[in-house]
């Protein structure tokens, strides 16, 4: 035991068991993501001094990202679009995960009103997820209002389905029937039996749903939708290092994209963990 | 008999079809609507004009029809098939989504072939050597795609082979400078590499993930203990019972992903000048083109709907363990 000691925190990791593993990735990555954040929205009140004696600088230990073209500090503006993109993305999972419920919930109360659900989500997957998102960003007016709305409002349906599904399967259950047969309403049944059942359900659904929304917000504004070239999101940071792509200034492009990955990845890792515990089933896995 | 089910089946789906258009040019329209985009600034540009000219647009656009009246004007001419004119191309719509469209189904049939191949042979790798390193290296290579942003890869794949190596021009699908009639097949081969590569990339994650969860099911059962009782083994013994099981469900969920295979597909046209559909989705957008914008939602949802529908043809006619399992139910 006393070498294990010795050997230090990597043996110490191996020392615990798969859920205390399990538990430790989720809080480590969920305090990364949180820092990233609450860096973000401290820098997000001083703009970047902009410095064009320091322009287009590769990589250093003083810039670790680089500079762009006018001399601002990659890495600061990167940190920046991370908060933004994650904060987009909870707000967007958030509406989307709400209007889940509702969906949800309203599918349990009949026949008419599931094959509307049903309906509808097979509408909103009918054209491509980008395009619609585009689409309604538009028809919102644009901006950065438009794409928040047109992220929001199109994550729903395939979590939608998923948690449809679980009410068809908990529709059968004795104990329903025999709730109904006391007399207890559709909507006292809805919230009082099948919405606890769901909500792991749908609380892994909504972690799931962020890489998605992240990516999605980031591909539109990459785009050139919405979010204003002033902004330090992600997608305008890359769409800018696009035209500086030939001169060569490859880490303008290379570590926010990188970044952002890491970010989606964390989420992912979250969400994959997370149903580990919540799935005693696959916990071994 | 199975020929009746089938012409039920079709004609089920050609009502489905139907009716889904129906509500998404209603739908669509009536988002673009809620726009304050005004159409008519849209078509001069930046151009100055009096406000009296502007008048006489309007009157001939007819911005200030009501809704109602501009819906059903709109429809109606879709129906005779008359998508309008594109203010951006100046040419009818139609012969705008016909170009674009051929351009972007050779990339998107060309990715979705090879990341399909690709994506299912690295399935079964995994699941064949399921628990080993090269099983964890795949499944990590799957992860970290699944989670790369597609224009980000597109620009690195940019930057690595165009602008260091030099292997592949800058983009557009064409040579700069060259009449059309002189553009070779090469010439459009080349320009078709690397969007192609990047989407074909990406593509493989899922469909990779997929087979080798079904195969890794498969070699649980009890027909695979029995092939190996019987003395089968190694490849032979994959060939034979898993291949076979897990392939419709692999080449089904390849037909599901149409849609997401449109959206990555408007991402690297855009990074890579290459003038498909999506680049011209973008420039629709971007510059106000509501017709042209119209038709392409309509033509995407028809294109995400064949997937579906061919993908459901297997399902119903072609699998016959799913019929079982129907008649089970």
């Amino acid at each position: 035991m006393s070498s294990a000691i010795a050997m230090g925190n990597k043996s110490l990791f191996q020392g615990l068991n798969l859920r205390q593993k399990t538990i430790l990735i989720i809080s480590f990555t969920s305090i990364l993501l949180f820092a990233i954040v609450i860096i973000s929205l401290f820098l997000a009140g001083n703009a970047l001094p902009t410095n064009f004696e320091s322009k287009n600088l590769a990589p250093s230990l003083e810039h670790p990202f680089g500079t762009d073209w006018m001399g601002r500090d990659m890495f600061v503006r990167t940190l920046e679009g991370l908060g933004l993109s994650i904060i987009i993305g909870a707000f967007a999972s958030l509406i989307s995960t709400v209007l889940t419920l509702i969906l949800g919930l309203f599918s349990s109360l009949g026949k008419t009103a599931d094959s509307f659900v049903s309906w509808l989500v097979d509408l909103f997957l009918s054209v491509p997820h980008l395009l619609l998102i585009i689409l309604i960003s538009i028809g919102m007016g644009g901006g950065t209002k438009g794409v928040i709305i047109g992220v929001a409002l199109t994550h729903w349906p395939s979590l939608t389905r998923v948690v449809r599904a679980e009410i068809k399967q908990l529709k059968t259950q004795e104990y329903l029937h025999i709730s109904k047969n006391l007399g207890n309403s559709k909507w006292w049944i809805a919230t009082k039996h099948i919405l606890p059942h769901l909500s792991p359900q749908i609380l892994l659904g909504t972690i799931l749903m962020f890489p998605h929304a992240i990516l999605h917000e980031a591909s539109v504004t990459f785009l050139g939708f919405g979010l204003s070239p002033h902004e330090p999101a992600i997608g305008i940071i890359l769409s800018e290092a696009m035209g500086y792509l030939s001169a060569g200034y490859w880490w303008l492009a290379f570590f926010p994209g990188l970044s952002l990955l890491i970010v989606v990845l964390a989420f992912d890792m979250i969400g994959e963990n997370f149903g580990k515990l919540m799935n005693p089933k696959m916990a071994h896995e | 008999m199975k020929h009746a089910k089938l012409g039920f089946f079709l004609g089920k789906k050609t009502i489905k079809l139907i009716s889904l258009l129906v509500v998404v040019c209603f739908a669509s329209f009536w988002i673009v609507e809620q726009s304050p985009i005004d159409p008519v600034r849209a078509y001069i540009g930046e151009m100055s004009i009096q406000s009296e000219q502007k008048a006489k647009l309007d009157e001939y656009w007819g911005v200030n029809t009501p809704v109602q009246e501009k819906f059903f004007n709109w429809a109606g001419k879709l129906l005779k098939g008359d998508f309008g004119v594109s203010l951006i191309y100046r040419v009818p719509v139609i012969d705008v989504i016909k170009e674009k469209f051929t351009a972007s189904l050779i990339l998107m049939a060309c990715s979705w072939l090879i990341s399909g191949v690709i994506g299912f042979v690295l399935g079964i790798i995994a699941g064949m050597k399921n628990g080993t390193w090269i099983d964890k290296a795949i499944k990590t290579y799957c992860y970290i795609l699944t989670a790369t942003p597609t224009f980000w890869l597109a620009l690195l794949l940019l930057m690595v082979f165009s602008v260091y190596l030099g292997l592949f021009p800058l983009g557009f699908s064409v040579p700069i400078g060259v009449a059309a009639a002189n553009v070779t097949l090469f010439d459009k081969f080349q320009h078709l590499i690397l969007p192609a590569l990047t989407l074909s990339l990406l593509g493989v994650a899922q469909i990779a993930m997929f087979t080798r969860e079904k195969l890794i099911k498969v070699l649980l059962s009890d027909y695979v203990l029995f092939a190996k009782a019987r003395g089968e083994k190694g490849l032979d013994l994959i060939l034979r019972h898993g291949v076979r099981n897990v392939a419709l469900p692999a080449i089904t969920l390849q037909f599901l992903g149409f849609s997401e295979l449109f959206g990555g597909a408007a991402l690297v046209e855009q990074v890579f000048s290459y003038p498909g559909i999506g680049q011209a989705t973008v420039a629709a957008g971007l510059r106000s083109d509501v017709p042209l914008l119209l038709g392409i939602v309509i033509f995407s949802a028809i294109f995400v709907f064949f997937g579906n529908l061919i993908a459901d043809l297997i399902y119903e006619f072609i699998d016959p363990r799913l019929k079982q399992k129907e008649a089970m139910l």
